[in-house]
């Protein structure tokens, strides 16, 4: 702060790049962020109005006629009639509630399990980020390998302890708890990394007086380490519920939002009526909703966050 | 003397049971990891199976391996092509997104911007599907589908706010008093940013390039819709090898190896970061 009040204006211009210079100087503040805004006003927030605009318009991509303004039609037809748009909500809701659930609970234990002195933890704790870092299209492919009914080697393996094969993406039942498995496979690393860093920062001594106290290991989980780690989980549990809920590539090279439209989330829904349909204006309106739901489910969750503060 | 052997036998006894636990402690953490590191090693393992042994039942484990696969990746598809496009798109988009990002994280973490802070924040949880649909649409009526600089303008959208995001916290790392030195030397704001600054936080910028790197490497979607044949890109091509009439899972994987093969070299890289990232961004959320 002391800097920018520093009488610099009061430098004597010796020149015309003295001059730039001092002038930069005087207005920093808003020189320094102003390329950055300048760029994401172009390729974000531009982009997003003109979103707005779309989803207001009956606009077929592959008609020559010209798109008519319908108001809020659009969305009166998604929300009014449209069963397929609220399938893949509760679709959506599924998908992201069976994942994230489950990448909070194996995620924690993990953390609870690496959260000590341990040869190797650098190796480990990079070994676990592989599967967050790895390309997704490419690794969706080798799940489709893996899920193969009759080469997969998952059916094999479960076979081993007596499960009888499945088809696991072709099955209606299936294919959304499938999906789940790589979204859990790929990202319960990132809850455990990001636990283990609040874990960290959690203090020893309530712990250590429990201990003295003759709480069990069970106690102090339930009524100590968890409770101090509560604001890293939500933390956890915003990130993944943001990510899960737009998830595209894995589902999209997997499945195609098959069979038939089981698979078929808010965001596939919208990809689909977008690119393979070509209806723009209600892919717009199709997307928006996506983001209201984001931005709804996430409120939600900064608002518990700032409570526990 | 009993009073000296007495806590030895205690610290044997002790240490037998350490050993066991530790023994079990490992054997534990080898356990959680396997799972997760299996799909790697059957990627590795499938890259280098004939088609026989492809479909071979069970699946094989140990088999006599080929690198057929491979060379049949470089010369039945321009997999180098998708390749150069796949390096030009994610280093242009990294490069241009340090040049916007650095100084407005440093402006941010200096003069406490939190608004724009947010800002950021909240344009990475907009789907990019509805960034995707109007820049389709732009894009199709100024002929820019399947050029560099239409993937490269979208992939901004993804190496930006990532930059910005994660150098906030490396900037602010950095004391005010090295630069109050340099500004009472005569230095100018803009002197103290490139020669100060901008050097103290090389460590961030290093990590920040390689993480927004890696995403715009990742990147399907906007080059799903946005690339074509001149301008595809690598995890587009390989998910055109699943539409050819027979799968051919021995290329797939031998692509998806050499796809994922970079992208893991360099977590590995600058894992020190990325962890402190991570931690960061959970923290100051």
């Amino acid at each position: 702060m002391s800097v920018a009040e520093k009488p610099v204006a009061a430098q004597v211009s010796r020149g015309p790049t003295d001059a730039v210079l001092s002038f930069i100087d005087r207005h920093a503040q808003w020189l320094f962020p102003a390329p950055a805004v300048i760029m994401l006003l172009l390729v974000m927030v531009f982009p997003s109005l003109y979103n707005i605009y779309m989803s207001m318009q009956t606009w077929f991509a592959t008609s020559t006629a010209e798109p008519q303004f319908v108001g809020l039609q659009n969305f009166a037809d998604l929300f009014g009639k449209d069963e397929n748009f609220r399938d893949s909500i509760w679709r959506t809701i599924y998908f992201t509630a069976l994942a994230v659930v489950l990448e909070l609970v194996i995620g924690l234990a993990i953390a609870l399990l690496l959260n000590r002195e341990l040869k190797g933890h650098k190796v480990i704790r990079t070994l676990f980020m592989l599967p967050m870092m790895a390309t997704p299209t490419a690794m969706a492919l080798i799940w489709v390998l893996m899920y193969n009914p009759t080469l997969g080697v998952l059916n094999y393996l479960l076979s081993l302890i007596g499960v009888p094969p499945q088809e696991w993406l072709s099955n209606l039942a299936l294919v959304i708890p499938a999906l789940a498995v790589v979204d859990i496979w790929q990202y319960t690393p990132f809850v455990t990394l990001l636990l283990l860093a609040g874990l960290a920062t959690i203090p020893v001594e309530p712990v250590e007086s429990a201990k003295i106290d003759g709480a069990s290991a069970w106690q102090i989980l339930w009524h100590i380490t968890l409770p101090l780690l509560r604001p890293t989980i939500v933390v956890a549990a915003l990130f993944r519920i943001i990510d899960t809920l737009k998830t595209f590539d894995t589902i999209y090279v997997m499945t195609q939002g098959g069979p038939g439209r089981a698979s078929q989330t808010i965001n596939l829904f919208a990809f689909q009526t977008a690119f393979e349909y070509f209806h723009i204006g209600y892919a717009a309106a199709v997307s928006l909703s996506l983001i209201a739901l984001v931005f709804m489910v996430s409120g939600v969750l900064i608002r518990l966050r700032r409570q526990e503060l | 003397m009993s009073a000296i052997a007495q806590p030895r036998v205690v610290r044997r006894h002790r240490s037998w049971r350490k050993v066991l636990n530790t023994t079990l402690l490992y054997l534990a953490v080898a356990l959680v990891i396997c799972p997760f590191m299996f799909i790697f090693v059957w990627m590795l393992l499938s890259s280098f199976k004939t088609g026989v042994q492809q479909t071979a039942w069970p699946p094989l484990f140990i088999f006599e391996p080929t690198l057929k696969n491979y060379f049949d990746v470089f010369q039945r598809v321009p997999f180098v092509d998708y390749a150069i496009n796949s390096v030009i798109v994610s280093v242009s988009a990294t490069l241009l997104g340090l040049v916007f990002g650095l100084p407005a994280a440093y402006s941010i973490a200096r003069w406490r911007q939190s608004k724009l802070a947010i800002a950021i924040l909240t344009s990475r949880m907009v789907p990019w599907i509805s960034f995707l649909l109007p820049w389709y649409l732009l894009f199709t009526r100024v002929g820019w589908v399947d050029t560099y600089q239409a993937l490269i303008l979208t992939h901004l959208i993804i190496t930006m706010p990532m930059i910005i995001w994660l150098l906030i916290a490396f900037f602010e790392d950095i004391p005010t008093e090295l630069e109050e030195a340099a500004m009472i030397d005569g230095c100018s704001r803009l002197g103290v940013f490139l020669k100060v600054s901008v050097p103290l936080a090389a460590p961030g910028i290093v990590a920040s390039s390689i993480f927004s790197l890696i995403y715009s490497w990742n990147n399907f979607i906007f080059a799903l819709i946005l690339a074509g044949r001149k301008t595809m890109t690598l995890p587009v091509a390989v998910y055109s090898f699943m539409s050819y009439t027979e799968v051919n899972w021995g290329g797939i994987t031998a692509a998806a190896t050499l796809i994922a093969l970079p992208v893991l070299i360099l977590t590995f890289a600058i894992q020190r970061y990325l962890i402190k990232g991570l931690a960061l961004g959970g923290v100051k959320a």
